[in-house]
């Protein structure tokens, strides 16, 4: 382990041909750094998470999530983001097949269901908004919103992401680093599909039964 | 019209206090002046080409060291403004408005941005060393770290001049900090302030990790890893699990001023102790996380210093790890009074207790690595020396205040403000301090002044005891924190001015330190060697300053101490290592996003913090654009050629 991870070692004079193994190893780094990177932002959900349960009954009078919730929009919400995590997986496969149009094409499918989730979601926010559930209305609300509102802002930065991985893909065609940023926006994907199982069990489920 | 700029200037900027105006007229100054000399010297682009845009993590590590040392400067102005103040009762020197003020600056810039960065500093300047690496894993995002802590930092001083500073206390506790209590901007300014350059302590926190799980020189196994190595894991672990919990808190935080929510709010179902148990879970941690280090820094320092190898390898990495988990476990600590019960307090009294025992083995350790060894006492051997005794009877008061009763009467108390500046100036300020005169030679070429530094450090440490002794006292004759002012009838006199006095002390520390830096840039010496100390660790076996890409060739690491035992073969009359042929090396290019991207992050800031949204949003789009404009970018890196190694390591003395 310890003399496998250098991606500066020196290498001899034919740069093209060592390079492409140099990027192998700075790839794999940097894949690790992608996996760090998902410790911190699964304590961030996890503080979220924590702060939704200690608030989860301070209704200060007003509308309770019980009351309000839509449970087919959010059943089909849920539904959607496991199959979009599908998708994003077969995109993957498709990779490591070599197929360039094929992994185009379910990363494109991601990226619809991707955006159809978010559309559900923030029609959700407007017609709980409208019933007089603001982010102001109680501390129930308020981290409500946040938490909801920190995993919708998360999938719409995937959106943004693989959009620019599509366009890279389709300038270099799937190299070591093209390879490296799929595979990592895919393990993104994932994770915000757990985290979403969590939305949907502690926050949803919980409070309607 | 007049009137309308007349009004925005009045509430934009600080008025009314002629200190106030002293410091606008030098800020403009300085800024003139730096200006002026870069533009008649034509330095702008050396300056934009060298080091703002730099990737290289020694250039790095020495902008975190300069612009750590100027935030102690702004620190220990603000401690010798309160000091004034307390030395006489009844004194009018500052407001109470003012001193709430200087005391919420005082602690936030110590902590988050002097400790931190300096932290950071010496991880940058000494761990790629350390291992026989030629950079850190990430090396944009290493300058991306920086310029996030030094805008974050610009922004939150900034509130001294513009719109207000923070007033609610270090870690600004609801629902003094909401918008019902602190309606001003200053508790905005705080928000962002730390909140940006917390992004990028997350991130190097992410960095040093894979930098060290990956990329050390062949061979380097973990446990034969120097001792400052393990302790920069064990502080970036702590980092990755602590930080996000700070991001969360503030950014809830701001949601409840910003949108009305009620996380932390009096009404609407808000929670105030709960910000105060999420601020602890970070805020305990970070102390560990600033003090680990410090213990890595005094391991390296006693073994050069005592030509030992450091006593009790395996139980210091045990020590270091086990702070860095115990230290989760503690944080209910600092609010014994919150009325959490009787189980709650008598656990978290314990495990505090408990999280004082590795500590206690690294003290042993570092004695025993002193005993029997042939020891010399230069500037970097002495702070360790007075490191000992300072920081065990810091921690012993400290396991005083973990005994949950007894805490009720020492909560808040001067006992309290005694302790945590022995640990923090005894620990943290004395190790990094240490850190910084052992590798300085390293990082620039020459040694510092001895004489200056023996004076630094007397003063420094004769200051540290005057100063704080007192304090406990003091505490336990009932004054508390925080307060401005005191009677004459409740005779805290005579060790107030006591303690003024040696805060006086440590700030003329501080002025032969900076004397002594600017002595040594203009009279010492060039250090040929690379090795001045007669070191153990690989960063003294390459020229001072390290080349851009440190080492030649990447050596090849059989036993801890690396260094030093192939010294020891030499002078047996072993023939040194063979050395293999010179290879092109591969390096990451200079990049100019990072600072971009930080001013786009500083825009935001400032914008959320006025509520100016037509700044906040541009500057929110330009940071996506800024890291779409990286994420298209395929060609980062060069390649240095073999002449030209052979031509950097000619011109420092050495063949290769």
């Amino acid at each position: 382990m310890a003399n496998s991870g250098n991606h500066i070692i020196a290498k001899p004079q034919h740069h093209d041909e060592h390079a492409h193994e140099e990027h192998h190893d700075q790839e794999e780094l940097r894949f690790m750094g992608f996996w760090f990177f998902l410790i911190t932002d699964c304590i961030m959900f996890a503080t979220l998470f924590a702060t939704y349960v200690v608030l989860s009954g301070s209704f200060a009078g007003g509308p309770t999530g019980a009351e309000l919730f839509e449970m087919p929009g959010v059943i089909a919400e849920t539904f959607i983001l496991l199959t979009s995590s599908f998708t994003s997986g077969l995109a993957v496969l498709a990779m490591n097949k070599g197929d360039r149009k094929g992994l185009i094409g379910w990363l494109i499918v991601t990226v619809l269901l991707g955006a159809t989730f978010l559309t559900l979601e923030i029609s959700e926010f407007v017609t709980l908004v409208h019933e007089g559930a603001t982010i102001s209305t109680s501390a129930f609300w308020s981290s409500f919103y946040t938490l909801v509102g920190t995993h919708g802002l998360h999938v719409s930065i995937g959106l943004v992401w693989m959009i620019a991985i599509m366009i890279q893909l389709g300038r270099h065609g799937i190299n070591s680093v093209t390879r490296r940023k799929v595979k990592v926006v895919s393990l993104y994907w994932h994770f915000l599909d757990v985290v979403w199982i969590f939305v949907f069990t502690i926050v949803y489920m919980l409070e309607v039964i | 019209m007049w009137d309308k700029i007349k009004d925005f200037s009045s509430e934009f900027f600080v008025t009314g206090d002629p200190l106030i105006y002293g410091a606008d007229v030098s800020i403009v100054l300085t800024l003139v002046a730096v200006v002026t000399a870069l533009t008649y010297f034509k330095k702008w682009t050396w300056l934009w080409k060298d080091w703002l845009t730099t990737v290289d993590h020694k250039k790095i590590g020495i902008m975190y060291v300069i612009a750590s040392l100027l935030m102690l400067f702004r620190g220990g102005v603000d401690a010798l403004l309160m000091r004034t103040q307390l030395a006489v009762p009844e004194l009018d020197f500052l407001t109470p408005e003012h001193y709430n003020q200087i005391f919420t600056t005082h602690g936030v810039i110590m902590i988050l941005f002097m400790a931190m960065p300096l932290m950071f500093g010496l991880f940058n300047l000494v761990v790629p060393l350390h291992i026989g690496a030629r950079d850190v894993a990430f090396p944009f995002l290493n300058s991306l770290s920086f310029w996030l802590f030094f805008s974050g930092a610009m922004l939150f001083n900034m509130s001294f001049v513009i719109g207000g500073s923070p007033d609610a206390g270090w870690l600004a506790y609801p629902p003094l900090s909401e918008l019902s209590h602190s309606p001003g901007v200053g508790q905005d300014f705080y928000i962002w302030g730390i909140q940006i350059s917390g992004i990028g302590s997350l991130m190097t926190g992410i960095n040093f990790i894979v930098t060290i799980l990956k990329m050390r020189a062949p061979g380097m196994k973990l446990m034969k890893m120097p001792m400052f190595v393990w302790s920069v894991l064990s502080s970036c672990l702590t980092i990755i699990l602590a930080f996000p919990i700070l991001t969360i808190t503030l950014a809830l935080l701001f949601l409840d001023r910003y949108l009305g929510a009620h996380f932390f709010t009096l009404d609407g179902g808000g929670n105030p102790m709960m910000y105060i148990n999420l601020i602890w879970m970070w805020g305990h941690p970070e102390v560990y996380i600033v003090v680990l280090p410090a213990f890595g820094i005094f391991s390296e320092i006693a073994a050069t210093f005592s030509k030992k190898r450091l006593f009790g390898y395996k139980s210091m990495v045990f020590a270091l790890m086990s702070i860095s988990l115990m230290s989760f476990f503690t944080w209910a600590h600092h609010f014994f009074t919150m009325g959490s019960g009787a189980n709650v307090n008598a656990f978290f009294a314990l495990t505090t207790m408990i999280i004082a025992i590795p500590t206690g083995v690294k003290v042993f350790n570092w004695l025993f690595t002193m005993f029997r060894g042939r020891l010399s006492f230069p500037t970097p051997m002495m702070w360790m020396i007075a490191f000992i005794p300072c920081f065990v009877v810091g921690g012993m008061t400290g396991v005083l205040l973990s005994v949950a009763p007894a805490d009720f009467q020492f909560h808040n108390s001067y006992f309290l403000i005694a302790h945590f500046h022995q640990v923090l100036i005894g620990g943290v300020a004395f190790g990094f301090f240490a850190g910084l005169y052992y590798w300085w030679p390293k990082v620039f070429g020459f040694k510092l002044n001895e004489k200056l530094g023996k004076w630094a450090f007397w003063t420094w440490n004769i200051g540290f005891y005057v100063c704080f002794m007192p304090q406990y006292v003091l505490g336990l004759m009932g004054m508390t924190r925080r307060v401005s002012t005191y009677g004459w009838d409740r005779g805290f006199y005579e060790l107030n001015l006591t303690s003024t006095i040696g805060g006086f002390l440590m700030g003329i520390g501080f002025l032969f330190q900076v004397w002594q830096i600017l002595h040594s840039i203009k009279f010492m010496k060039k250090d040929t060697t690379g090795d001045p100390w007669d070191g153990r660790t690989l960063e003294w076996s390459i020229p001072s300053p390290a080349p851009v890409y440190n080492f030649a060739i990447l050596p090849r690491v059989d036993e801890a101490d690396a260094w030093w035992e192939e010294k020891q073969r030499i002078a047996q009359g072993h023939a040194p290592k063979p050395k293999p042929k010179l290879e092109p090396i591969h390096m990451p290019k200079n990049s100019g996003i990072p600072i971009v991207m930080s001013g786009f992050f500083f825009l935001v800031g400032f914008g959320f913090v006025f509520d100016w949204l037509w700044l906040a949003i541009p500057g929110l789009i330009g940071v996506a654009a800024s890291m779409l404009v990286h994420s298209f970018r395929y060609k980062t890196d060069y390649y240095i050629s073999v002449e030209e190694i052979r031509r950097t390591e000619a011109a420092a003395g050495r063949t290769v």
